[in-house]
């Protein structure tokens, strides 16, 4: 991991010296340093080690998923509210996480809470139970179900 | 159509998206029956309205300043981290000094846990 770090470094470097300007400039190392990633990128399977940065492009992806999740339920929530006859089923519902660790939880927890249509209410002392408000328990408990499960595998990919 | 064309085009199909946004979860608010499901109402879907109002303001300085705004990518991080936190403390608080819930509410299962350690 380190030797790769620093071949990215000396491809900055590398990259400063050629474009020959004649002060250093911050945006020019940037842009060396991204060149230099994309390189490493496409040649780390020939180093026989995992990407240095992969815990970056998992912590995109899960931005990504954070990103659709919160639209598809955005449309829900919005279309209850602007259904004529509002017909909801509120409930609270029991879910138990597979995360370990504070920072883990914290995440979890943060994230559902953001995606519209569920709220964390109450977490138990141990961490590991959520207590989960959902605005309409019984259509979509399945569903939000799923969005947990997606949000788990995605911060596991990051934190291990 | 020009370049400058399409980015205000863009900038302002994101700030009026964004701002009827608001406007539903405002009637959110009223129509709701109690404070958990206004909760959701006031919280959540105004973050989503926040988040596309700001990165249109952010895309018009873009394209039509060509300034890259970083204080309005951290108005952004920080609606997205202190958001949830409300939304949960208000909940939770009203569950704990024993605001029922609504009439069509299915499920409890918190009921149980919160008597048993009082």
């Amino acid at each position: 991991m380190p030797a790769q770090f620093l071949l990215n470094v000396f491809i900055a470097i590398l990259w400063m010296l050629l474009t020959d300007e004649d002060k250093i400039r911050a945006g020019t190392f940037m842009t060396g340093f991204i060149v230099g990633a994309f390189i490493i990128f496409f040649m780390h399977r020939f180093f026989g080690q995992q990407f240095y940065l992969r815990r970056v492009i998992m912590a995109v992806k899960l931005i990504l998923i954070f990103i659709s999740e919160i639209f598809q339920s955005s449309i829900l929530v919005l279309k209850l509210i602007l259904s004529p006859k509002i017909n909801l089923t509120p409930g609270i519902f029991k879910f138990e996480t597979i995360l370990k660790s504070d920072g883990e939880v914290t995440t979890l927890a943060l994230l559902l809470t953001l995606t519209p249509g569920s709220v964390v209410m109450e977490v138990s002392p141990e961490g590991n139970v959520f207590y989960i408000h959902a605005i309409d328990v019984e259509d979509s408990k399945e569903f939000l179900i799923n969005s947990l499960k997606r949000f788990e595998k995605a911060i596991m990919e990051v934190t291990r | 159509m020009n370049i400058s064309g399409i980015g205000e085009f863009l900038t302002s199909l994101l700030i009026l998206i964004g701002a009827s946004m608001s406007m539903i979860s405002a009637f959110g608010m009223i129509r709701f029956p109690d404070v958990y499901t206004r909760a959701h109402a006031a919280t959540k879907s105004s973050t989503l309205a926040v988040l596309l109002t700001l990165s249109g303001v952010f895309l018009f300085l873009w394209i039509s300043e060509s300034f890259i705004s970083v204080r309005l990518l951290l108005g952004i991080a920080f609606v997205f981290i202190t958001a949830p936190v409300s939304g949960h403390l208000v909940c939770r608080a009203a569950y704990r000094s024993n605001v029922k819930l609504a009439q069509v509410s299915t499920r409890d299962e918190l009921k149980n846990v919160i008597q048993q350690k009082e």
